[in-house]
């Protein structure tokens, strides 16, 4: 119990500490909703569980045999009031929590567009043994372990997998979502306020998973025009051979970019991991 | 061609002086002790009695033999993945390289699991239920010996990957495509694989078998509802192992087929999908949890009933709970992944059953709490095991439900928050309410009850352990690090890790407590006796006979007229004088004959089992035809029972008399 009420102590402070990341830092509106579900699923549990364990401790302690004044009811084994109590105290708990989540998975959910009068941005992300991929359709570009993107405006996420499965994390962006060969997942999210985020692998895909992780760099829009320009200046191209390269097992020591993608080359990568003979063609 | 298949001496990792001094020690003490059994001669003894044993209580006292052994292995992986986080942080790599470190935790899980947590409960449920149900044994002895010693062979198996070979690189639910033939090529997953198809077989039996026993042999006048609690949730857990172990068999075999015949159930390419496996393994694994928790709620129900005095509170709610938990758990197994892109409706109706699924857990606390309610509390160590579990629980059932709002659980997933979770109730849950039952039942078992001071120290380590050890994870979780990082660059963490690892030396201090607390005990075990067969004023049947039990439990099969039988036996004047030994007449009794089949279908599963692994065709179809032999023999044996002649049976029930006369 005294260890429990630390924990909680502890956990708070770590929340109103201010901690400058992680989950509890969020940056963004799908971050911040999802802190405040948790949150408020949390404050409605503890309104249950603290008085519980307070109870039994107490209940424990005054019932000690060595104590004369408790009374002593052998027989009290059954009561309908206590037992309708019992069954109802956490019923109605979750009544009230499940529409909580009920409610919270369809606002939330990850497919779920951004209402925002910015149009969106569209990013497609691959896992790879052990590094992300981000590429930017619209901007012709992509980039490795570095994802940059303005602030204030929506992403709109295609995820997929080179080979084993991975999840997308930025914690104070967002939750997570697997990435898997051949399936796209979706995953929508806005950083409100600049700052360089850190991303990072939630699933464990072998021996470079600890090095999996990638930096977010929310810039003002402006900045991120300049980001895109400089990166079509500089870099290799990145096509069937160079993505072959690129997916050869092994961690990136420093973040890079692609000056230039074929605008449907996620879709060779999908159809890449699910045909191995396409797979070959593409290395040739 | 090699006739060993892949197996050769590069199989053994000579390079890895952490692997071979873990690998020597290990060789050494199983060399050591079955030396010292050769010298002393204790080997007809161990085989007649003990090894070829169909008895119950000594299948149990086995199977938890077996877990306590295992639980040092798991712990021993524990402490050192803790040690290499508490160092591998920034640019330091930590003293175990990822290959290593992949395997550790991946075996810690597997062992915990399959070789700890479930030894634990079935051994309390053979040993307990069928005294509790007033029988002499199991529905069906022979196959229970098959079972324990099938669930020996993979436990053989996973540590025999220590020293030749590897383990799983993959974690321990081994989601393809990771753990396809395409990204794991070694035999690390078919270590995995076959030790637990072996050991799988094994707890399906027991499954079958208990079900059986306590829906079909329960002593006369036992109607359901005077079953103790224990044997409703052992029915309940087994109910789930039947329905539940069957999908995991099913799962790892089409593993099995990707991996050693080319099929495509899994793989990524020409029409596999994981997601396939993914749903299967949990659907397989959420049961899996109240397989294992629900034996333990049992545990709890009897060692605070017999503690306060007083009878369960709320018996009724209590079965209806743990009967609803048994179906529920059936509709909870995706919130395992909600972060795998399935549609906002599917995740909140599994979030809101396994929400659901927390009411009648819910349930039971406040029961257990209102049995203590109006008693006289004894704080002996058990019930201490079943406080300190109640305390904690809460807390861990509330992470677990703040897991199965999706939204929560889309930042919570698989971080080290859900770690935290799930050792916050897998520890007080499962193994908290194993050690209760350890206790409780001891003095059943060997006639003499365990030290309490050294079982109160062991508690309060593991508790304090415990709490330093999981809350700080819930705290890195919260912070962003994911489970099973070899090394991380975030400094920041590193504090909580440290603090995490220092728990884990004071849950090692608790571990140390119990094996003195056994040493000291065995040494005290004079006065530590226990003559009447009843240490605790117990309430169920289990404490008519006498400590230890003769082999066949019941002289007389006990007659049942009420619930906790035998305290109701107790309070009627009647009841105390119901067994004039002298005077009473006994009749013979048949007994099943103990049998060799269990372990030698075990040698023969091993030697498979192995054989698989490295691609030893020929040695595999030898090992089929060896255990398909065994059984032949054992199908066409003249002699099936030995009969206890009724005179024996006088002679200990006279001298037991004598005994617990004051």
């Amino acid at each position: 119990m005294r260890n429990g009420a630390l924990a909680v102590v502890v956990i708070s402070a770590a929340t109103l500490g201010g901690c400058s990341e992680g989950v509890l830092a969020p940056k963004g509106p799908i971050a911040g909703a999802e802190r405040e579900i948790l949150f408020n699923s949390l404050g409605i549990m503890l309104a249950i569980v603290i008085p519980t364990m307070l109870a039994t401790l107490g209940v424990a302690f005054w019932y000690r045999s060595s104590n004369r004044r408790a009374r002593y009811l052998p027989e009290f084994a059954y009561s309908g009031r206590l037992e309708s109590l019992v069954w109802s105290i956490p019923a109605m708990t979750v009544m009230l929590l499940g529409g909580v989540a009920w409610v919270g998975s369809y606002d939330l959910a990850p497919t779920r567009l951004l209402a925002s009068e910015v149009k969106p941005l569209r990013i497609q992300v691959v896992s790879l043994d052990w590094k992300w991929l981000f590429l930017y359709p619209e901007q012709g570009i992509a980039s490795v372990n570095r994802l940059a993107i303005p602030v204030g405006t929506p992403v709109s996420f295609e995820l997929t997998s080179s080979g084993v499965m991975n999840t997308f994390w930025v914690p104070q962006l967002s939750g997570q979502i697997y990435t898997m060969a051949g399936m796209t997942t979706r995953l929508n999210l806005q950083a409100d306020h600049p700052g360089t985020y850190r991303g990072l692998s939630g699933n464990f895909s072998g021996d470079g998973f600890s090095d999996m992780h990638f930096a977010v760099e929310a810039v003002p829009a402006e900045n991120f025009t300049a980001w895109v320009e400089t990166t079509r200046q500089s870099g290799p191209v990145l096509d069937a051979q160079s993505y072959a390269d690129l997916a050869r097992p092994g961690t990136v020591a420093q973040p890079f970019g692609y000056r230039s993608v074929a605008p449907a080359f996620f879709g060779h990568i999908l159809r890449a991991s699910v045909q191995p003979a396409a797979a070959q063609r593409m290395e040739k | 061609m090699n006739p060993l298949g892949k197996l050769d001496w590069s199989a053994i990792p000579f390079d890895q002086p952490i692997i071979m001094a873990a690998s020597a020690m290990m060789v050494l003490g199983i060399a050591f002790v079955l030396g010292w059994i050769v010298l002393k001669g204790y080997l007809p003894y161990l085989w007649r009695e003990w090894l070829t044993s169909v008895d119950h209580k000594r299948i149990g006292v086995m199977y938890l033999v077996l877990a306590m052994l295992m639980l040092l292995r798991g712990f021993t992986d524990a402490i050192m993945m803790r040690a290499q986080q508490a160092v591998a942080a920034g640019g330091a790599q930590g003293y175990l390289p990822p290959e290593h470190f992949d395997q550790i935790f991946s075996a810690h899980g597997t062992i915990m699991i399959f070789f700890v947590a479930m030894p634990l409960v079935i051994g309390l449920m053979n040993f307990a239920v069928p005294l509790q149900l007033g029988i002499r044994d199991v529905a069906f002895p022979t196959l229970n010996s098959v079972s324990l010693w099938l669930t020996a062979s993979g436990i053989l198996l996973t540590n025999l990957s220590l020293v030749v070979g590897e383990f799983a690189k993959t974690g321990w639910v081994a989601y393809p495509p990771l753990s396809e033939l395409q990204f794991s090529p070694g035999v690390g997953v078919d270590y995995y694989l076959w030790a637990l198809q072996i050991s799988g077989i094994g707890t399906l039996l027991t499954g079958i078998n208990f079900v059986t026993t306590i829906l079909k042999t329960r002593a006369p006048g036992m109607g359901y509802m005077r079953m103790p609690v224990f044997c409703w949730t052992a029915l309940a857990s087994n109910l789930l192992i039947v329905a539940a172990f069957p999908v995991l068999t099913a799962t790892l075999a089409m593993l099995l087929l990707d991996r050693y015949l080319g099929f495509h159930f899994f793989t990524t390419d020409a029409g596999g999908n994981p997601m396939m496996y993914v749903n299967l393994f949990w659907v397989w694994g959420h049961p899996e949890v109240y397989i294992l928790v629900l034996p333990a709620f049992g545990v709890y129900s009897e060692v605070v009933a017999t503690f306060s005095g007083k009878p369960l509170f709320g018996y009724r709610s209590m079965v209806g709970a743990s009967m609803a938990i048994c179906v529920i758990a059936y509709l909870v197994w995706l919130h395992h992944f909600f972060t795998m892109g399935a549609g906002a409706g599917v995740n909140a109706f599994f979030g809101v059953m396994s929400m659901i699924i927390a009411v009648p857990t819910g349930v039971k606390i406040f029961n257990w709490m209102f049995t203590m309610y109006g008693g006289r509390v004894r704080f002996t160590a058990p019930i201490l095991w079943t406080i300190g579990f109640m305390v904690t629980f809460v807390l861990g059932g509330l992470t677990g439900v703040l897991l199965a709002v999706p939204p929560a659980d889309f930042q919570l997933h698989n971080s080290l928050f859900l770690v935290a979770h799930f050792h916050h109730v897998i520890i007080p849950g499962v193994v908290f309410g194993a050690f209760a039952g350890y206790h409780y039942w001891f003095p059943k078992a060997f006639g003499f009850r365990l030290d309490e001071r050294w079982g109160k120290a062991s508690f309060w380590c593991w508790f304090v352990g415990f709490h330093l050890a999981f809350m700080p994870l819930y705290v890195v979780g919260l912070l962003g690090m994911t489970r099973r990082m070899q090394h991380y660059d975030v400094v920041s963490w590193q504090p909580w890790l440290l603090l995490a690892a220092g728990g884990a030396v004071i849950i090692l201090a608790g571990i140390a407590c119990q094996a003195v607390q056994l040493v000291v005990s065995i040494r005290a075990r004079e006065q530590l006796r226990d003559v009447t067969g009843d240490p605790w004023n117990g309430r169920t049947l289990e404490w008519s006979t006498p400590s230890p039990p003769p082999a066949w439990n019941y002289a007389v099969l006990p007659q049942v007229g009420e619930i906790d039988a035998y305290w109701q036996a107790k309070q009627s004047p009647r009841g105390r004088e119901a067994r004039p030994a002298q005077a009473r007449e006994y009749e013979a009794i048949d007994m099943p004959r103990n049998s060799p089949t269990g372990f030698i279908t075990a040698f023969f599963a091993v030697i498979t089992g192995f054989a698989l692994i490295w691609h030893i065709w020929w040695m595999a179809a030898f090992g089929v035809l060896g255990a398909f032999v065994t059984l032949l023999f054992f199908a066409f044996r003249r002699q099936e029972e030995v009969e206890i002649p009724a005179v024996e049976i006088a002679r200990f029930e006279r001298a037991r008399e004598r005994e617990a006369a004051p």
